[in-house]
């Protein structure tokens, strides 16, 4: 009796323990550095005060929205969450946010900030910070900064030698958040009266001519990386660059600089307005302690968290109140780039935004490489743009596909169980049945979950049409959009035809280059009297070794058109540095030799394996009958060597033709979408095109059709080939 | 066998001497980009670093996270259980499926082989939606364990074809002679067939190992507590959308490739044997 009620006390002890102390929130971000410090130390104020405890997740910025409209459905995600509020249209489509609390007060913050993170008229998000561009100017080669286009045109002929590698101003000029700016400044709308984005305007003309002719007069680098702005300002190669406030960290101490907002354009009058992006704290809409949730995004976004954030994180507050603080006036960074901020046009946090960075960055790649007249640039995206952007298809009656699944799977069912001729038992046609099927169960087990499901789950999804977490059943709507090549002529990239003559073109090109280059090494290494032949094949297998994204990311590294290795051996030789990715040949180019590098070894293994098969016999018997080596190779080595390398060339195809990892990492499709193949189109589709699951689906779908067809063909040849 | 000449013998390694030169130059950058110490680069065709420094080595080792955890060392951890686990329970899955697919008759079989054949054609990246939800479902999400668990049945049908491949050569006759000596169905398995297909286990091993070591976009998505990333995920970080951190991502990528590498010199005998005589020709 003592006993129990020791554990009653216990129980009640812990239970009142556990009310005391609420479980911690979760709060994710993807912050670094300064400002990943800045936050812990917000947060760790916030414990103090409130005694509620907070468990930061830092993700890596490329996995976090994905991340984030996974887990909050499935109620795994965070308390709060800190986002731009570009997205927030689309996490409220999902119902990933909850509107702020009642003691949200307007006036604490910019007005555009929370304008920003307005849906319907209602507030989603506690403002923090404000990210936008201005200039950055080399003060030593600069004195007095441009104040318009017209002073910046004048500057610029004396900063820049294009010999020498010197420039007057450095931007990422192929990114259109870099480009708004000067298309907002040539009274280039974005959008129309409805909403609607619009490409084909004068403005966008202008804009395009004016960095065009920056790039032709060689005052501004062609191709520029974020890498290269960085090593030409820090070098003092750079007079002026334009990039936000995260750029102040990289900065060499040694370079002496200072901030003003862009200039203004001198034929218009209109301020170079960049776009406004606002850093929120968000509180999840599943959160289930929404009350300490608002609190906590509260206090990071004001007062004594919001100074922590400006002077530690070097972040540029949305709190009005910040600005009064002495720090925070004494720091010219942040008090620019809040001046500058001034003139910026919030982004738009509709669907619609999310739908206009592909066409843009092909329009302005586009121009600047130049393919394309500026004043073509805006019909070329509009184009891309309409293709992108698909209505959805009408509902269809899911009925009569649900009859036509449940027939198929009585059918296959009656098929695998049907009574065998001559009424044997089951037990007595397959007496192994019991013992096979511990073999076998807990694989099939395993597959069935992971992989049939899901293999499944991804057919049925080609029916749907998704759209923010809304899944409507369409029917083949998706299959006739994407075989009828909907928006674009069969000829473009992006039409399925296109890609699909680019990946029949890569799968060829490669197989045949991993079989010639793995046979031929395989002969070279045949020869068991050879000396070092065990450390050569050592060698030469180490490409398949390499993790396959490593390689990819390896050989895009060679491939820059400033720093790479490539263009250095180029350089070696005397011959220009090829710009790679500008042309969909030299593209393909370095996608092929990045995948034979990468594949060759697999087929030196497997012809090694099936060389050492064929007996010595027959060639000593073929050298006494006379027969030349080129005889011997055509009438004994090949012959033999095909029953072993056909299953391999079968097996290297299919892996080629769904080699994401290559085409995404090296190319990633440039110039416009061309070296593309199929998967690469579908992932575009499902993750980085408004999250169409539906279409991707139906990509994938075809992908699979086309690879059961090549397997069911090299199936009839392997046959043969056994009979033969 | 004649003795070649000896000018063929020259011309055979110098072909082999290009050939590995071309191999190595990328890796030989890699290495020079992880020893320089500068992270801006130069154009320049030498992969020879001009000077040596382990900075990013020792950032990327060291690397903690803002608590003060040390980061790497749980990566590497979680990297080895995941890459281990995978192995054992992949290779179990995959040799008893393999062996009854070989060795016995029962309804659906051909059927079943064709269909993980055919699994293997629909692009990985799109099943990564429902596999969340099945994860999630099974209460697995954010485990190493739902991550062991799909490396391994996703590498199930490559394996189960090697390996079905191989024992298929396997002479039958060595299994009846051991059930006359009075051996169990289960003895024979364990006693005679795996010591027997050892070079297809070797080579089964190595992929199943590779396939978990390898793979980041599922383990970007189904796992969220750093500590608890594998190795590529924390490699992904140094190259990031706006800014790419050389130095460290080749310090870092060698360090992931080096244990692959070692299990390829370790196996590279088996190579040739475990994949000709069995996966290939099944």
């Amino acid at each position: 009796m003592k006993r129990w009620a020791a554990l009653l006390l216990l129980a009640v002890a812990w239970s009142a323990h556990a009310a005391d102390a609420p479980a911690p929130l979760k709060l994710w971000h993807a912050y670094r550095g300064g400002e990943e410090t800045a936050l812990l130390q917000a947060t760790a104020r916030f414990t103090e005060t409130t005694g509620v405890k907070v468990d930061l997740l830092g993700l890596p910025y490329d996995a976090y929205a994905h991340k984030l409209t996974n887990a909050i459905p499935h109620g795994a995600g965070p308390d709060v969450f800190i986002f731009n509020h570009e997205r927030l249209r689309n996490f409220h489509a999902q119902n990933l946010v909850a509107a702020t609390a009642k003691d949200f007060v307007r006036a604490d913050y910019f007005a555009n900030t929370v304008e920003a993170l307005e849906v319907e008229g209602q507030v989603y998000g506690y403002p923090l910070s404000l990210k936008s561009l201005a200039l950055y100017v080399n003060t030593d080669l600069v004195p007095r900064p441009p104040a318009s286009t017209r002073e910046l045109l004048a500057l610029l002929p004396s900063l820049s030698n294009a010999a020498e590698g010197r420039f007057g101003l450095v931007y990422e000029s192929g990114d259109f958040y870099f480009h708004a700016p000067f298309l907002f400044g040539f009274d280039g709308p974005l959008f129309d009266a409805t909403g609607r984005a619009r490409f084909d305007t004068p403005g966008m003309a202008r804009s395009l001519a004016f960095v065009k002719r920056l790039q032709d007069e060689r005052w501004m680098p062609q191709e520029v990386s974020g890498a290269l702005v960085k090593t030409l300002f820090n070098d003092g190669r750079a007079a002026m660059l334009i990039s936000g406030p995260w750029f102040a960290g990289e900065i060499a101490p040694t370079v002496r600089y200072r901030v003003v907002a862009l200039p203004t354009v001198s034929e218009t009058g209109t301020p170079m307005k960049p776009f406004l992006g606002v850093e929120a704290a968000f509180v999840s809409a599943r959160s289930e302690q929404a009350a300490q949730a608002h609190a906590l995004a509260r206090f990071l976004s004001v007062g004594e968290a919001s100074r922590v954030r400006t002077t530690v994180g070097r972040q540029i507050p949305a709190d009005v109140a910040a600005y009064e603080t002495q720090e925070v006036k004494d720091d010219t960074l942040i008090s620019s780039f809040r001046e500058a901020a001034r003139d910026a046009t919030p982004m738009p946090n509709t669907l619609e935004m999310a739908r206009v960075w592909e066409p843009m960055k092909l329009a302005l790649r586009a121009v600047l490489q130049g393919g394309v007249k500026p004043e073509d640039a805006g019909a070329l995206a509009d184009r891309r743009y309409r293709a992108l952007h698909r209505e959805r298809p009408n509902d269809a009656n899911p009925v009569p596909w649900l009859g036509f699944v449940g027939a198929m799977a009585l059918g296959g069912t009656a098929y695998v169980l049907r009574r065998p001729a001559g009424g044997q038992s089951l037990r007595q046609r397959y007496p192994d049945l019991a013992r096979a099927a511990t073999y076998v169960a807990p694989a099939a087990a395993g597959v069935l979950v992971l992989v049939f499901i899901p293999f499944a789950v991804g057919l049925s999804l080609s029916l749907f049409h998704h759209d923010a977490g809304q899944y409507t059943f369409v029917g083949l709507a998706n299959f006739v959009d994407i075989l009828a090549s909907r928006g674009y002529s069969i000829s473009e990239p992006l039409s399925f035809y296109f890609t699909l003559a680019v990946t029949l073109l890569w799968a060829v090109v490669n197989v045949v280059l991993h079989v010639c280059i793995g046979l031929g090494l395989a002969l070279l290494l045949r020869d068991p009297l050879l000396k070092l032949r065990g450390m050569y094949r050592v060698l030469l297998i180490i490409p398949w070794a390499v993790p396959n994204y490593i390689t990819a990311l390896m050989w895009k590294g060679m491939f820059h058109r400033q720093f790479g290795a490539i263009n250095g051996l180029l350089t070696l030789l005397g011959l220009e540095p090829v710009s790679w990715f500008t042309r969909f040949s030299t593209a393909f180019a370095a996608n092929v030799a990045t995948n034979t590098w990468l594949g060759f070894p697999f087929m030196m293994v497997v012809a090694l394996g099936a060389l050492q098969s064929i007996p010595q016999e027959l060639y000593e018997a073929a050298e006494v009958d006379g027969a030349s080596r080129w005889t011997q190779f055509r009438r004994i080595t090949l012959p033999l060597l095909k029953p072993a390398m056909l299953p391999a060339v079968v097996l290297g195809s299919v892996w080629t033709f769904n080699m994401f990892n290559i085409i995404y990492l090296v190319s990633g499709g440039e110039p416009g979408g061309g070296t593309d193949i199929l998967v690469s189109e579908a992932f575009r589709w499902a993750f980085q095109r408004n999250e169409q699951y539906g279409f991707a689906a139906a990509y994938s779908v075809l992908i699979f059709l086309v690879l059961l067809g090549w397997s069911a063909f090299t199936k009839r040849l392997l046959r043969t080939e056994e009979s033969a | 066998m004649k003795k070649p000449s000896w000018l063929k013998m020259a011309g055979i390694h110098a072909g082999l001497s290009v050939m590995c030169m071309v191999t190595l130059y990328p890796v030989l950058w890699v290495v020079k980009m992880a020893l320089s110490p500068v992270d801006g680069m130069s154009l320049t065709a030498n992969p020879f670093p001009d000077a040596v420094t382990f900075d990013h080595f020792r950032e990327v080792l060291w690397s903690s996270d803002a608590q003060g955890r040390w980061v790497f060392g749980r990566q590497l951890m979680a990297s080895l259980i995941v890459g281990g686990a995978t192995t054992v329970v992949g290779l179990g899955l995959a040799v008893t499926a393999a062996y009854a697919l070989s060795r016995f008759r029962f309804p659906g079989k051909e059927g079943g082989m064709q269909a993980l054949l055919i699994t293997q054609m629909f692009p990985a990246t799109l099943m990564l939606v429902p596999i969340y939800g099945i994860l999630q479902k099974l209460g697995l999400l954010d485990s190493l364990t739902g991550l062991v668990l799909v490396y391994a049945t996703t590498s199930l049908p490559f394996c189960i074809w090697m390996l079905k491949g191989y024992f298929d050569t396997l002479p039958r006759e060595l299994e009846e002679a051991a059930v006359m000596d009075g051996a169990s169905p289960f003895q024979v398995f364990i006693h005679v067939v795996l010591p027997l297909a050892r070079p297809a286990l070797a080579v089964t091993a190595l992929f199943s190992f590779m396939t978990a070591w390898n793979e980041f976009v599922l383990a970007a998505t189904l796992i969220n507590d750093p500590t608890r990333f594998t190795l590529p995920v924390a490699l992904q970080r140094y190259v990031g959308e706006y800014k790419v951190e050389w130095g460290k991502f080749a310090a870092c990528a060698l360090v992931v490739s080096a244990p692959v590498m070692a299990l390829f010199f370790a196996l590279q005998k088996h190579l040739v044997g475990g994949l000709t005589a069995g996966g290939v020709k099944g």
